[in-house]
């Protein structure tokens, strides 16, 4: 029994009964009188000048209500990163991927908007295209953007330390380089938004987002349009990943024709467009040179990273500097150098996408980590556990880790799993690997440079004293936030889970960044505990006032005031909230005073009572350049054991079992947390077996859809072990810290080492399908085995 | 040219004229307003649009409206009874196997089907049935508990 009363529990979500009946809306179910559909015309080609746009048939097209084109929109040049603002809503002079978005149309309905679609007639001048990150790069090859030559969309070089003087004292050094693929985020729901402009230059914008703060940013700067007056508000969400985490050109579109038309405009992406416009996980080329002492301490990594950015920068800047600064843990390593390409391709943008940017870092240096403590003959657990940070360390690129149970977790996947039996003992064919990762637990920054605050949050109770309102601008997605938030409102205010009402997802709820980087339960959950304390203060003050109290002497819990002093009368206030409520049926018969007593006096004494809370992270990390991307007020962290069986006569590989311990700085709601651990785990095993966009040689996605891109089906994810490990977060509401993307990060090179020790081959590069293994079981065999 | 067809949903009965080229996802979700069947990619890969029809599950956005003719479709709203939530809605609930709540009408329906034939269905049986309905954030493993605690619910009160 904790000292807590609803958080640290098992609590079905709020909105689960909503989801289980089909009661809950996404977007795709909103339909506003006089609606229009809108549809987006796409560059056939991946580099071409525009020479002419000629949309007259189309407009002669009977139900076609307006059709807009770079000639009669903004052309505000936007993005993620205010440094690389480099998209306009409809391409201008040239486009630069099959995909890129030339014209947009509205009509009544979505079979005349894809008709008329069909008969705008674009004129173009094929340009020469750069598929590759080697052809990008190239001497003379053709330039997306001209601002930007070489194609190198944004670089980092980074030192930390003294690298080249470390590596001479090492006893090993060892240097492997690893590639994966571009991997699609597979949110079951597609993007999509209906926009509403009133005559009075008002937009409601409803969008299937992760950030409707960011989304109402950036639409209000591209449209022309004060931020007060646009609204966004996020329905239920059918999932993110990092996909729905910025403005989309289906929002600028439907807003534009909606403000065109004066008539709402729905704009929903087919499967096809999300997998154009989606901002999937970048290809990373990854080359590491990794040093230690005989005795297994690690002393230096010089590190390169190449990203096969896409055609626009998207999120690509945070991302490039993520793949180096998220190294720096969890192990103690004193040198880091980094040097990190972004470059941009004639192919669809790559964004965030869980994990951001570390993922395939991770794979590669946890693999490396493996081959080294091999090679000096040490455990890969014992070698783990010598390097391994605790709370209080700060990292060479100044992390600082305030909480961190790395070996905690470490020590739980070697308990709750058959590693030392299995270890070094099984048949070829059968193999065991373990490696392990962080994350933050929310950026330390906002994307856009600014003082916001990253949450504020507003509680407000009813004029009866019954219901808690939960005003936040944050967003459910899925991950179970709205659930998360309500139970720390309720257990800071001191009432049940289910006084608690949650109005979220609105930017005019509040402030709030949005779900991405893990840091909502952390940041939002800050702002929304100083609002429920602020509420409580004032239900206190108000029941001490009235009966004379101090109001050190009143606690409120579960729902019921507490009096520390024996005998104290409350009848007047009892009497006086039924003689309010005559004729009602359920008027309080509790031996004690209910907290609905206590906040109806408070309203009758003070007006609405309303409980404020905001959040903002101190200053964090150094001042180099780059020093924001991977600050955090707190770091999350797992470990993993996987174990893997291997055909070898097909190069199959099949996941038996894997065990995984997250620790979460404090479990808020338990079932949540395991959730976001078997996700996490489910989605890398993906990634690791068989995700991969492929292209054509012109850039082309031959894949765009479900069957061909294969995510895990229920048959290919195995029951997995949770553990949950909780270090209590300092800088955590209540001590708690992220799970959603921390989890993900050991997964891959788990697999990795598990399918290494059942081939005896090392494979540098994913997916690892079944033709790619046995590629490396065929080297093995030729070695002679 | 639309044509006439008279189907029952959910246990009442329609006569409509419906396009001979709209599928059935669009007629329940357009037509009907039964928008707890969801469209994740319109060609069949994903489940998130299954209903039972004649108590199998049918990919909704393959079937054209008109091939419901005579037939007897049930979606997710149909499952709740004047007692509250089906059994396997309230596992689902209880059990933490929706997350983002995409996948979760088809993959409800499905598992329907299946106690139906398979009232006590084991882990591997359970995950085979579900294996056309995709969910990207669970993992399965709540989904595949949920289905468990369901069917034991439903064969105690048998």
């Amino acid at each position: 029994m904790t000292k807590y009363s609803v958080i640290n529990q098992r609590a079905p979500r709020l909105d689960a009964p909503d989801k289980a009946t089909g009661r809950a809306r996404y977007v795709d179910d909103l339909k506003l009188p006089g609606m229009l559909y809108g549809a987006i015309l796409h560059s056939p080609l991946p580099h071409a000048k525009i020479l002419n746009i000629d949309t007259s048939k189309a407009e002669r097209l009977v139900g076609v209500k307006a059709i807009v084109t770079a000639k009669e929109a903004p052309r505000v040049k936007y993005g993620v990163s205010p440094a690389r603002y480099d998209e306009t809503l409809f391409c201008v002079d040239k486009v630069r991927y099959i995909g890129d978005e030339v014209a947009a149309v509205a009509a009544v309905d979505l079979e005349t908007a894809q008709e008329a679609l069909s008969l705008i007639k674009v004129d173009y001048e094929e340009l020469p295209g750069v598929f590759t990150i080697e052809e990008a790069i190239a001497e003379g090859a053709p330039i997306l953007h001209e601002e930007f030559p070489r194609n190198i969309c944004a670089e980092v070089h980074q030192e930390f330390g003294d690298v080249e003087a470390a590596f001479k004292e090492c006893d090993y050094i060892r240097t492997d380089k690893f590639i994966n693929k571009r991997q699609e985020s597979g949110a079951l729901e597609p993007h999509g938004c209906v926009a509403d402009y009133d005559p009075w230059g008002n937009l409601t914008l409803y969008t299937s987002t992760q950030t409707p703060h960011y989304v109402m940013r950036t639409v209000a700067m591209v449209l022309g349009i004060p931020v007060g007056k646009v609204r966004v508000v996020k329905p239920y969400v059918g999932g993110g990943f990092g996909s729905k985490a910025e403005a989309t050109p289906a929002e600028m579109s439907a807003a534009l024709l909606s403000k065109m038309t004066g008539k709402p405009v729905k704009l929903i992406y087919s499967r096809e467009e999300v997998f154009l416009h989606g901002r999937s996980r970048h290809q990373f080329i990854h080359e590491m040179t990794t040093g230690v002492k005989k005795d297994g301490t690690l002393l230096a990594l010089k590190h390169s990273c190449y990203l096969d950015g896409g055609a626009y920068t998207s999120f690509g800047i945070a991302t490039v500097y993520y793949a180096g600064s998220m190294l720096g843990g969890p192990y103690k390593l004193p040198n880091m150098k980094y040097d990190g390409y972004r470059v941009y391709t004639n192919k669809p943008a790559c964004g965030a996408q869980r994990g951001h940017g570390a993922v395939a870092a991770r794979a590669l240096f946890e693999q490396q980590l493996d081959i080294i403590a091999d090679e000096l003959g040490i455990d890969p657990i014992d070698f783990r556990l010598k390097n391994v940070m605790s709370r209080g360390d700060i990292t060479c690129n100044e992390l600082n880790m305030s909480s961190l149970g790395m070996k905690e977790c470490i020590e739980a996947v070697k308990n709750g799993s058959e590693w030392t039996k299995k270890k070094g003992k099984l048949p070829r064919g059968k193999g065991i690997g373990m490696a392990c990762g962080f994350f933050v637990s929310g950026a330390g920054y906002p994307i856009y440079r600014s003082d916001t605050y990253h949450s504020t949050a507003t509680i407000k109770l009813s004029e009866d004293g019954g219901t808690v309102n939960l005003y936040t601008g944050s967003a459910e997605i899925g991950q179970g936030s709205d659930t998360v938030l309500a139970m720390i409102a309720a257990e800071a205010l001191g009432v049940r889970l289910e006084d608690v009402k949650v109005h979220s997802g609105d930017t005019e709820y509040g402030v709030d960044l949005g779900a991405y980087s893990s840091r909502q339960t952390l940041m939002s959950g800050h702002a929304v505990k100083e609002a429920a304390e602020a509420a409580r203060k004032q239900v206190i003050e108000t029941v001490a006032d009235e009966l004379g109290l101090n109001p050190d002497e009143i606690d409120i819990k579960e729902g019921r005031v507490i009096f520390k002093r024996e005998e104290v009368d409350f009848t007047p206030i009892r009497q006086s909230y039924v003689r309010e409520h005559r004729g009602w049926t359920d008027h309080p018969q509790e031996p004690y005073l209910t907290f609905k007593e206590a906040a109806r006096l408070a309203y009758l004494r003070r007006g609405i009572i309303v409980g404020t809370g905001k959040y903002k992270p101190p200053k964090l990390g150094g001042s180099f350049k780059g020093a924001a991307v991977g600050t955090s007020p707190a770091y999350g962290c797992s470990a993993e054991v996987v174990e893997v069986s291997v055909d070898l006569e097909t190069g199959k590989v099949t996941i038996d079992d894997m065990t995984d311990a997250h620790d979460c700085g404090f479990a808020i709601n338990r079932t949540s947390v395991e959730g976001q651990m078997e996700g996490s785990l489910s989605m890398g095993l993906g990634e690791a077996l068989f995700e991969e966009v492929k292209f054509g040689s012109d850039g082309k996605i031959l894949n765009p859809n479900l069957s061909e891109y294969k995510i895990p089906t229920s048959l290919d994810v195995p029951d997995i072990k949770t553990i949950i490990v909780e270090s209590n977060e300092p800088n955590g509401p209540f001590g708690a810290k992220e799970v959603g993307e921390g989890a993900i990060m050991p997964t891959i090179p788990a697999i990795l080492n598990a399918v290494y020790d059942a081939v005896g081959e090392r494979i540098f590069e994913l997916p690892l399908v079944p033709e790619r293994v046995y590629m490396a079981i065929k080297k093995r065999r030729q070695k002679g085995e | 040219m639309k044509k006439l067809i008279s189907l029952k949903v959910n246990g009442k009965l329609y006569e409509v004229a419906v396009s001979p080229n709209q599928t059935l996802v669009d007629f329940l979700r357009n037509e009907l307003d039964l928008i707890g069947t969801k469209k994740g990619c319109e060609v069949g890969d994903c489940g998130t649009c299954t209903v039972l029809m004649d108590g199998r599950p049918v990919n909704s956005c393959l079937v054209l409206a008109v091939q419901a003719n005579g037939r007897e479709i049930q979606t997710i709203e149909g499952l709740e009874s004047p007692e509250g939530l089906h059994p396997i809605q309230k596992a689902f609930v209880d059990k933490g196997a929706i997350q983002c709540g995409f996948c979760t009408p088809g993959m409800i329906l499905t598992a329907k089907s299946l106690l139906e034939k398979n009232p006590t269905p084991d882990r591997d049986e359970i995950r085979k049935a579900i294996s056309g309905n995709l969910c990207r954030c669970t993992g399965y493993q709540k989904i595949v508990d949920a289905i468990e605690a369901a069917s034991a619910e439903m064969s105690k009160r048998q």
